[in-house]
């Protein structure tokens, strides 16, 4: 049985297992999907930040499996800076929003690739395992600038993606101040920045990795589904 | 067996039906308005099903892309969103179609993995009302429905009692209905489920492991009507419960 058991899941830093990511926060990802975003289905860019729930199956630390199911090649790797709530923030003014972080981590979310975002079913992203938060919760005051981290992707050891949080749609303190506008943030709870355009896609039984300088690096490794072993 | 929980005292305690109100587990009896009540177990993943009437899908057939036959529309929700029985729901100033949705709410009780339909109700430890309200003004055509619409604040309750499923001979055939203010306004049967509890527990458990405390809301059938600040809004399930709960507006919440 799946067992999520988080390093740093030890006070100050315990996590409540409430995770959430905004969908399209960097803006190149938003702009790479061009006049698409103006016709039907979606008819508008988003206005309200649109966020999806990472629940608690999802959940493993790093250095954690994540299975491949049998009915697709890849997944998609998706690296967050993971901002982790540390008093509770409802209704908060984006000037005081980054007083409501206690610390910083990485979030690996894994996705099966789906080209529609308009009603995509949760089995996409809601897979067990399939969100690894770590390796460690670094404190706010150690971080210079959330706001521009650049973020490392390796698989098996080769980079493959080389970002970083700037040039979001939403700052982390907006997106905390547009969020917290109608859902109430916990200590404990991890919000995603988002995750980056042109994220890359593993096979089973790569490796991958999320570097980010300040913070270390978040291990995981992709197998086949049925590696794993009876349910 | 039917259980609350419920705040009194300073404390918070697990409370049983009593003819007076309730009575809790350290044998005091109570009136149903002399204590909070609280979602009557510890809540995991909050699951939470679009259109799975036939009826409601025929009611909201015009934002359509996708038909009953696909797979069941699925949104999670956080246990952020919600309150407990007798509690208050804000209706934000701006919003113009608020509206309430009454769910049959099926709470797990042993860890499911890949089950299959046969095996599927063992994992149900019971059932409870969910009043499920959305705000369509918020709807975007991303990741619909948006948690800004579905997972907000004070805007999801659950309660008042877990009935133990030995307690409800057929789920799938249950009356339910919402009155606001003594009118009933919303009539169904949980018969009408396009997706009944075995198929969504073993759909769900096909892909992501189901856990004592996660819940999943079946859907809610035709009839949702908008509703005001200062409406009372009663969700009844019969055999199940009959969950009160109020509408207050921003200037509750100093807004």
């Amino acid at each position: 049985m799946f067992s999520p058991s988080l390093a740093f899941d030890a006070p100050p830093y315990r996590l409540s297992g409430v995770v959430v990511g905004p969908l399209l926060n960097h803006a190149a990802a938003l702009a790479a999907l061009g006049d698409a975003v103006r016709d039907a289905p979606y008819k508008g860019a988003p206005k309200g930040p649109i966020l999806y729930i990472k629940p608690r199956n999802t959940l493993a630390p790093a250095g954690a499996a994540v299975t491949i199911p049998s009915t697709c090649d890849e997944l998609e790797i998706g690296a967050s800076l993971g901002l982790v709530i540390g008093r509770t923030a409802c209704r908060v003014d984006a000037r005081q929003a980054l007083a409501h972080v206690s610390g910083y981590t990485l979030v690996a979310d894994l996705s099966i690739p789906h080209d529609s975002f308009y009603r995509p079913s949760i089995r996409f992203k809601a897979r067990d395992g399939s969100c690894l938060v770590g390796p460690r919760v670094v404190a706010r005051e150690a971080l210079v600038d959330a706001d521009a981290l650049a973020l490392r992707i390796s698989l098996d050891g080769v980079a493959a993606q080389a970002t970083s949080t700037r040039g979001m749609v939403r700052s982390a303190a907006r997106l905390i101040a547009d969020v917290s506008e109608f859902m109430t943030l916990r200590p404990g709870d991890v919000l995603m920045l988002g995750v980056a355009f042109g994220a890359p896609r593993g096979r089973a039984n790569q490796t991958f990795a999320i570097d980010a300088e300040g913070i270390g690096r978040l291990d995981g490794r992709l197998v086949a589904e049925d590696e794993e072993g009876p349910a | 067996m039917r259980t609350a929980i419920v705040a009194y005292g300073g404390a918070i305690h697990q409370a049983t039906p009593h003819p007076a109100g309730l009575q809790l587990s350290d044998g005091r009896v109570l009136g149903e308005e002399a204590v909070v009540w609280l979602a009557p177990f510890e809540i995991g993943t909050v699951i939470a099903l679009g259109l799975n009437y036939a009826d409601h899908v025929k009611e909201l057939a015009k934002e359509l892309t996708v038909t009953s036959k696909d797979e069941p529309l699925v949104f999670l929700k956080t246990p952020g969103a919600v309150i407990g029985h007798r509690g208050f729901t804000r209706r934000p100033r701006d919003a113009t179609f608020m509206h309430y949705e009454c769910e049959l709410a099926v709470v797990i009780g042993a860890t499911a993995r890949r089950v299959s339909r046969a095996d599927a109700m063992r994992h149900v430890a019971g059932y409870t009302v969910c009043n499920d309200y959305a705000i369509r003004d918020y709807l975007e055509n991303w990741y619909r429905p948006n948690l800004r619409v579905k997972n907000r604040d004070t805007c999801t309750v659950l309660g008042p009692w877990l009935v133990d499923a030995a307690d409800i001979a057929d789920p799938h055939r249950l009356a339910l209905r919402t009155s606001v203010n003594g009118k009933i306004t919303q009539q169904g049967n949980t018969a009408d489920m396009v997706n009944d509890i075995p198929a969504l527990i073993a759909y769900l458990s096909g892909f992501m492991t189901l856990s004592a405390g996660d819940v999943i809301l079946t859907g809610t059938p035709d009839g949702v009507v908008n509703v005001d600040v200062g409406d009372e809004v009663v969700t009844e399930i019969d055999g199940v419960g009959r969950l009160v709960n109020t509408i207050v507006g921003d200037d509750t919440f100093g807004i």
